[in-house]
């Protein structure tokens, strides 16, 4: 028989009909319902395949602890695989799927790996990974194939290659006391906090906020816990002071009382609404945490404990409490405590038959003795599950007297029939959060269990993670906790609500595991048994730590929730220590898995930042193709109808060097360096002097880092006596403010200068060619532009149509040219007027290829060649260096590895075979195509060069300088591109500078 | 993590940028000692415990701070303006609201 729904009960609305797909079938539940309960409503109970052994998987729990009933969540084309089917909150149109078989869930080929089972133990990656070390298999294709095969054997779902297309978002938030889970004490905690008048979240990970009290069946003041919940959930909307996160995973516990936590916003929802973002990730900063994360019940560990069937025992309560679903029709039930007795009550109000109760202890409590006698067709004390019969579903179970003082059985077995098997190995508190904030956990051996340790950061924890597992304690502590947490001095716990309580007892027996022949599961979702373990002990793994990642136990998706203390117990027992003495490994974050997406949010895609400069809409407006340079987007061509890449600036290029063109700069980084100080400054930090620089004259200045590389170069204007204005590269802009301000913050405190970032205040145009000179004296007012005004690296003020405009004459690609600079908020009518001005010399907006390959053929640098491993030297920049004055960098920079003959040089290469290089590019001497090796440097920028009529490129080369006329090859494997190429000066064009200083 | 600037009050660590240790002295500019640079350069303390430590408030005013930080518990124990250098009272720098 299959599970099935049971004809009334559960908070589940059975007026609303949900439609969803399974595996392509279509399936029904109700609103409310879980896809766990309503797959299990359905009489499903094959939910998946096992990770390693591909065995058939049921669902063991009803929340976040599920470690088998994994499905992948289809969304378009967009696949989520390893969710829960526990967590997942079913909607019209939710399409799910099985996970790991092939071709279906029911007939799985990889299943045939339980047949090899022994060579799949522990460390069998490690042991079979190695690859065979001698033979024929050595190191060859076909090893690496089978390697292919074998790790698709395993594993768990697998993501899409579809780009998801939800959005995402971050929120911060601040308050006084955080309540994490709203079972009964996270209520009262909330409640006594907020009526101190504190302003409190309560985070709850499930959609209904209640916890336990959703499926307790007890009750609270005289009515039925839930509804006493809902209407506890119901004051505290009310409360201005609160907020309620439901579907909210409190998943990490950082620094200064700072946690981490996701919200599911529309998961469960057919349709977003507008503006609703998928998840929403919060940072929370409390002044103070309660934590009411409530108990997690463990599994035991006995052959046959994975096969569909076999559930935990207060999940089967929940299923029927909370969902109306009954897990089996004739149910065993097999604990270690009394707590399992509870669901044998609620299963047989339900209308299921308890064909038998099956407890360890000999000894038993009254409160359950009753329980069992009311409820139960056997009570056998005293015994343990052996096995469990039946193929993909339990079909019975098989018993043997148990002696807990020997921890083993004895006696003939005995089977019983049953489609169910309720399992309790006891209840381990919640204490990530706590251990994430705290010392190590405390193992308490009467409850055989790990309680909050002592915390490093304000929280106090209140209910089942305390390990009192009565209602009316989580009432009594969450409300103490509430009122401490918000400073209450009117803490007066009168009238606390009162819930009814049984006498069952706590303490479990102290057993983890029944040691029978056959396969028995601790991490059911890494397919972890209780002989792997004994085997990494015996193969030399002692330590907890390393037991843990040998095994893999604890590992996966679930983070070992329902395996980590029935792992910690048998490795204990294995290594013959006590359980507190090998301590168990630290809880880390996230609680859960959290979505990539929440926490990239904003940062990613198209609501990254961007930086556009003053001109960008006229760029787009004339045709500019664009390129993303960091964060700037810059114009790279501004191509006609029909033209390549190469075409345009080849053709840009041609008219810079033969007339005229604009391009726009105002991305480079420009810092207002000022005070009485700043010349004696810059002197300090660039390689050669400014103090001697002219007011209204610019001059090219190089900075090294301490030790002696090369951190950047640019201009430097000097505007006034104690007024310096510097540029930098584009990319570099912001590590040189950094740079400066830590020199003058930490290194020389005395020196009196101020420094601003003005690169957005500034909107920058360079206007190169012959015929500049004639644009600007037609476009110009208020200066004089000729030579004598404005000779090579003088600044002028002048007006362009009524814009203040400051004018240096500077050239990066060689020609005549001077960099027109004005407030940014003019940049576009500046821009404009120069084009117009330029008409009738034929001027052209260029764009950065045409100025990259300017450059190239110039032999300037740029940050392809400052790489931060090159020194002045490397870059045939020495001539910069002063000898008249340290400055940084100047005691590190002659360090003999630095001065090395064979270090990578610039140079120039031409290719000689006419077919363009590529940057990154390595050089050879000696070509060997199929085996590349020998690198002796690398290309760092590639052109074509209009004025050579070559392809030409910059490099890097070792002992550059001396190769100078000889011949080498480009080797670049990965696009195949292979060919002769000559080593040269890296000045290709007007070496002399004629052209600019004419 | 939180670090108090002096000047902007209690911040997130995320508007700061570690800029190194802070036990480190510059060797006068013209030395051409290289041990003495070398150290300055390269060697860096790395205690369990209380650390002296530069961060910047790049993420607000800019300011380079010395924090001593405890390398095992992030307890920030102390903060002040780097160009203080210990001389005068942080206080007098504060921007109008900021709480410490």
């Amino acid at each position: 028989m299959s599970p099935r729904r049971a004809t009334a009960g559960g908070r589940i609305d059975r007026q609303r009909t949900i439609r969803f797909t399974f595996d392509g079938h279509q399936f029904t539940g109700h609103a409310g319902d879980t896809l766990a309960s309503a797959l299990l409503a359905n009489g499903v109970t094959l939910f998946g395949r096992s990770f390693k052994y591909h065995r058939p998987r049921g669902v063991m729990t009803a929340g976040v602890n599920e470690p088998n009933a994994l499905v992948t969540i289809v969304n378009g084309g967009v696949r989520e695989p390893n969710i829960p089917a526990t967590t997942v909150e079913i909607f019209d149109g939710l399409t799910a799927e099985s996970q790991n078989r092939f071709p279906t869930l029911s007939y799985d080929i990889g299943a045939l790996n339980q047949l090899g089972g022994r060579l799949l133990s522990a460390g069998f990656y490690y042991k079979t990974f190695m690859g065979p070390v001698i033979g024929p298999l050595k190191g060859t294709r076909l090893w690496m194939a089978c390697e292919y095969f074998i790790r698709r054997a395993a594993g768990l779902g697998s993501a899409g290659l579809e780009k998801d297309p939800a959005r995402y978002e971050r929120m911060n938030a601040f308050c006084d006391v955080l309540v994490v889970g709203s079972g009964p004490a996270g209520l009262m905690a909330a409640q006594a906090a907020a009526e101190s008048g504190a302003r409190v979240i309560l985070a709850e990970l499930e959609a209904v906020p209640g916890g336990s009290a959703n499926w307790s069946d007890e009750a609270i003041d005289g009515m039925p816990a839930a509804k006493w919940a809902s209407s506890a959930v119901g004051k505290l909307k009310a409360l201005e002071n609160v907020r309620l996160l439901p579907r909210t995973t409190v998943w990490g516990y950082y620094d200064d009382n700072t946690l981490a936590a996701v919200e599911r916003v529309t998961d469960h929802k057919s349709a977003p609404a507008k503006g609703e973002p998928r998840h929403r990730h919060w940072t929370i900063r409390a002044q103070t945490v309660v934590l009411a994360t409530g108990a997690l019940e463990r599994p035991l560990v006995f052959p046959g404990n994975d096969r569909p069937g076999v559930m935990l025992a207060d999940a089967a309560r929940r299923y029927v409490n909370q969902f109306g679903v009954l897990p089996g029709e004739k149910i065993a039930i097999f604990t270690n405590n009394d707590s399992a007795y509870r669901a044998a009550h609620a299963l047989k109000k339900a209308g299921a038959a308890i064909v038998a109760i099956i407890d360890l202890r000999r000894e038993v409590s009254d409160a359950a003795r009753q329980i069992a006698a009311s409820v139960v067709g056997e009570h056998l004390t005293g015994h343990a599950v052996v096995a469990t019969e039946g193929g993909k579903q339990v079909s019975g179970i098989k018993v043997q007297p148990f002696d807990i003082a020997t921890a083993s059985v004895s006696g003939d077995p005995r089977s019983l029939h049953a489609d169910c098997l309720l399992v309790s190995g006891g209840w381990s508190p919640t204490i990530h959060l706590a251990s994430q904030a705290g010392l190590k956990p405390v193992w308490i051996e009467q409850l055989q269990a790990f309680l909050p340790p002592q915390p490093t950061q304000k929280w106090l924890a209140a209910g089942a993670i305390t390990g009192s597992f009565s209602t009316q304690e989580a009432i009594s502590q969450g409300h103490a906790a509430g009122a401490k947490a918000a400073d209450s001095k009117s803490a007066e716990p009168g009238d606390l609500p009162i819930a009814d309580a049984d006498s069952l007892d706590p303490c479990p027996a102290p057993i983890f595991e029944i040691k029978a022949p056959g396969k028995a599961f601790v991490d059911h979702q890494h397919d972890v048994t209780a002989d792997d373990v004994r085997l990494a002990h015996r193969e030399g793994f002692v330590s907890v730590e390393h037991l843990k990642r040998y095994t893999t136990l604890g590992m996966a998706t679930d983070q070992g929730k329902t395996s980590n203390v029935p792992g910690l117990a048998i490795m204990a027992e294995t290594l013959g220590k006590p359980i507190p003495e090998v301590g168990t490994t630290r809880f880390r974050p996230p609680f859960a898995p959290v979505s990539v997406g929440a926490l990239a949010a904003e940062r990613y895609g198209d609501i990254r930042p961007e930086r556009l400069t003053p001109m960008h809409d006229w760029h787009v407006e004339n045709g500019a193709t664009l390129y993303a340079a960091g964060l700037w987007h810059r114009p790279m061509i501004y191509g006609l109808a029909g033209e390549t890449v190469e075409q345009a600036y080849v053709r840009e290029t041609k008219a810079v060097r033969g007339g005229v063109g604009l391009v726009d700069v105002s991305t480079l980084g420009k810092i207002a360096v000022q005070g009485p100080d700043a010349a004696a400054f810059l002197d300090r930090v660039y390689t050669n002097m400014f103090s001697t620089l002219a007011v209204g004259k610019a001059r090219y200045g190089l900075m090294l880092r301490e030790d002696g590389f090369v951190l950047d170069d640019g201009t430097t204007w000097r505007l006034g006596e104690h007024d310096f204005l510097m540029t930098t590269t584009t990319a570099n802009a912001g590590k040189v403010m950094q740079h400066l301000e830590y020199l003058l913050d930490v290194v020389w405190p005395e020196l009196r200068v101020h420094l601003t970032s003005v690169t957005d205040q500034w909107a920058g145009a360079a206007i190169s060619g012959p015929k500049s000179r004639e644009v600007l004296a037609a476009c110009v007012t208020g200066t004089a532009v000729d030579n004598d005004a404005l000779p090579f690296m003088g600044i002028v003020h002048g007006e362009i149509d009524g814009a203040p405009v400051m004018i240096c004459r500077l050239s990066f690609s060689g020609e005549l040219a001077y960099e027109v600079y004005c407030g940014a908020g003019h940049g576009t009518h500046v821009w404009a007027t120069l084009m117009k001005g330029g008409e009738n010399f034929g001027i052209v907006p260029y764009g950065l290829e045409a100025l990259g390959t300017m450059r190239i053929e110039k032999g300037h640098v740029t940050g392809a060649e400052i790489d931060g491993r090159t020194t002045a030297r490397d870059l045939h920049l020495d001539w910069m260096l002063s000898k008249k004055k340290p400055f940084i960098g100047s005691a590190m920079m002659d360090r003999e590895g630095l001065l090395a003959e064979d270090r990578l040089q610039l140079v120039g290469i031409i290719s000689l075979d006419n077919r363009p290089l590529n940057g990154g590019a390595h050089i050879v001497e000696h070509l060997d195509e199929a085996n590349p090796h020998g690198s002796i440097g690398h290309l760092t920028a590639a052109c074509y060069s209009p004025v050579l009529g070559r392809y030409i490129g910059l490099a890097l080369v070792s002992g550059g300088k001396a190769r100078h006329g000889s011949r080498a090859f480009v080797s670049d494997p990965l696009r195949r591109r292979f060919g002769p190429i000559e080593i040269v000066s890296h000045h290709f064009y007007d070496p002399e500078g004629s052209r600019m200083h004419g | 993590m939180l670090i108090t600037c002096p000047y902007c009050g209690p911040r997130n660590v995320s508007e700061y940028t570690y800029q190194g240790d802070g036990n480190r002295t510059r060797p006068d500019p013209a030395s051409t000692d290289q041990a003495a640079w070398n150290e300055y350069v390269y060697d860096r303390l790395n205690p369990a415990g209380d650390h002296h430590e530069i961060w910047q408030h790049s993420g607000g005013c800019r300011a380079h701070l010395r924090v001593t930080r405890n390398t095992l518990t992030h307890v920030v124990t102390e903060v002040s303006f780097a160009r203080d250098a210990g001389h005068r009272k942080s206080e007098r720098h504060r921007k109008p609201g900021a709480h410490a």
